[in-house]
Parts: structure tokens; C-alpha cells; sequence
């Protein structure tokens, strides 16, 4: 069993070093929209949350007001709470446990355990990666804090562009499931229609309708299928 | 940005987090309720995957992430290991960029 948990904890690493770079570019651009160091740094540590909190440092920076920051930044956080209810069926220790261990769920640990074929590897992925994402991204936002600007633009540097081929190394394997691609189709479209019309956060969540698609596919084909058995 | 401000946004974005797991807790949900959860995932990073390739300020974009992520998505369907297709689209994209 130990020879098969380690690809696992393998992959949790690389995603947390991954994301240990995107919390170095955190902190410089939280520095550089105002925040305080010690801001920063609590803000990755109690948030824990990259999309909003980019969504934080991006509106300030950009001269919006604090409240005009955080709208998007609770919208974008309404989807770890989709998350936490995909994970009820995981996540089963004390109350004390669950309640530690819901900080941990972000996109990253989430994706990981849905990834994996049973509910123990399920949980040990959800926590490696978790671990892994929460010990990366927290020293990664002290790195860049502290170094400030010196490091330069990082959309120079190409990091925007880890953000989403991350998520699409993630999405790849859950696809082979029945109604899968219809559900991430329809998920990615009404994303994108929304984009131009509604505030940042939003097209995030309206996509989670791309299940309905999804399960309607799933459950399509299943009765056609079942004669054939 | 106020300390306020930011404990305000740590408590919400904590409470939304904690929803499932602790309110719901160990409570069996019925298998439909479940295929639905589970299914939940796919369309979200879809989305993610989409906004973050052609987001822009209010409208959409295609610059240097779109040919960043192409190159991702032939590494994905490869199957090549995960921080060499970070890696990739990161070059990628900071080369079209010079």
C-alpha cells in the first residue's frame, strides 16, 4: 500500500512547490497594491484562498476601494464552499478534525482527492496536498513579501499561465468519467459568457450548473448501455 | 486595507469552507445528492481553466496564455510530469512576452 502512496505524495510536493511560486508573486503584489508584510503573510495563513486573494491585491491595486475588493474576493471563496460539500464523503474524523482540516480545502487538495479511486486515498491525497499547498504557499508569500518588487513583474516572468494549465493537469484525469466532458464543456462555457457580464467571482460559480449537463449525459447513456451487459 | 477588513474576509472565507464538512459532518447524504457533489468539481476547474486562459478585465482576451496553455495541453495529453507542464507554460508564455 506504501509503494502505491508514494506517486501520491510525489504529486502533493510538486503541487505544493507549484503553488510555493505563485505565493512568492502573491507577495509582491500584495506589498506593491499596500499591504503591510505582516498582512500579507496573515492573509495567507487565515485566508488561504490564491484566487481571492489575488482578487484582493488586484483591485486595491488597481485603486478600488476595500469593499470593491473584497466583493469579488468572497465570490471567488463561495466555491471552496461547493468543495467542502463534494468532500462530506471524505472528510469523516472528530468535529475538531473537520474543522482543522476544512482550511485545507482549496482547489488544489480537492481536485487531488476527486482524482483518486477510494475514500482512503482519496483523504490522503486531500490532506498530503493540502499540507504540502498550505507549508509552500504561506513561505512563498513570506519570500515575496520580503523581497518586495526586486523580483519584477511576474506576468513577465509567465506565471499567469501556471494558474490554468495546473487546473487543466487536474481536470485531464477526472474526464474519462461518464458525462464528464459535457459537464466541463458547458462548465468552461457559461464561464466565459459571463466573463464580459458579471463581477469577477461569478462565472466561477454559475459554472458549477455545468453538472446538470453532466449528470444529464451520465444518465442518458446508462440505460443504453445496460442491455448490452 | 484594514486589519478589519482582512479578519472579516478570513472568517467568511473560513465559514464557507467549513459549510460541508462540519455542519453536514458525518450525516449520510443520498447517493444522488453525492453523484452531484462529486460531479461538482469538474465543471468549477473547467471554469477555472477557461477564465484564467481568456480572462480579462471584464472581457475576453487571447495573448500569450492562450499559446502557453496549447503547449500545456499537448504536455497534459502526454501525460508528462506535472511541474514540467507548469514549467512549459510558464516559459512559454514569458517568451512571447519579450
Amino acid at each position: 500500500m506504501s509503494a502505491e502512496r508514494r506517486p501520491l505524495t510525489r504529486r502533493a510536493a510538486a503541487i505544493g512547490g507549484a503553488t510555493g511560486v505563485y505565493g512568492v508573486s502573491f507577495g509582491v503584489l500584495s506589498v506593491a497594491a499596500g499591504l503591510s508584510v505582516a498582512q500579507t503573510c496573515a492573509m495567507s495563513l487565515l485566508v488561504f484562498t490564491g484566487a481571492s486573494q489575488f482578487a484582493v491585491v488586484g483591485v486595491l491595486s488597481a485603486g478600488g476601494s476595500v469593499s470593491a475588493a473584497l466583493a469579488p474576493a468572497l465570490l471567488l471563496a463561495a466555491r471552496n464552499g461547493v468543495y467542502g460539500l463534494s468532500l462530506v464523503p471524505i472528510l469523516r474524523g472528530r468535529l475538531g478534525r473537520r474543522a482543522l482540516e476544512s482550511q485545507l480545502i482549496i482547489d488544489e487538495s480537492t481536485a487531488m482527492a476527486r482524482a483518486q479511486p477510494d475514500p482512503a486515498s482519496a483523504r490522503l491525497a486531500f490532506l498530503a496536498t493540502g499540507i504540502s499547498v498550505f507549508i509552500c504557499w504561506n513561505l512563498g508569500t513570506l519570500l515575496g513579501a520580503a523581497a518586495g518588487s526586486s523580483l519584477g513583474d511576474p506576468r513577465r516572468l509567465g506565471l499567469d499561465a501556471m494558474f490554468p494549465a495546473a487546473f487543466l493537469a487536474l481536470l485531464a484525469p477526472q474526464l474519462r468519467r461518464p458525462g464528464a466532458p459535457a459537464a466541463a464543456l458547458s462548465g468552461a462555457a457559461i464561464a466565459l459568457m459571463l466573463v464580459p457580464l458579471a463581477p469577477a467571482g461569478v462565472p466561477i460559480l454559475a459554472a458549477s450548473l455545468g453538472v446538470v449537463p453532466g449528470l444529464w449525459w451520465a444518465h442518458r447513456r446508462a440505460p443504453r448501455e445496460a442491455p448490452e451487459t | 486595507m484594514t486589519w478589519a477588513a482582512l479578519l472579516g474576509l478570513a472568517a467568511a472565507a473560513y465559514a464557507m469552507k467549513a459549510i460541508g464538512p462540519v455542519a453536514l459532518g458525518r450525516r449520510q447524504l443520498p447517493p444522488a445528492v453525492l453523484e452531484t457533489l462529486g460531479m461538482l468539481s469538474i465543471p468549477l476547474l473547467a471554469a477555472l481553466v477557461a477564465v484564467q486562459t481568456f480572462g480579462g478585465a471584464h472581457r475576453l482576451v487571447v495573448d500569450a496564455r492562450v499559446p502557453a496553455m496549447a503547449v500545456a495541453a499537448v504536455l497534459v495529453w502526454r501525460r508528462a510530469p506535472f511541474p514540467v507542464v507548469l514549467a512549459a507554460a510558464a516559459v512559454t508564455a514569458a517568451l512571447l512576452r519579450l
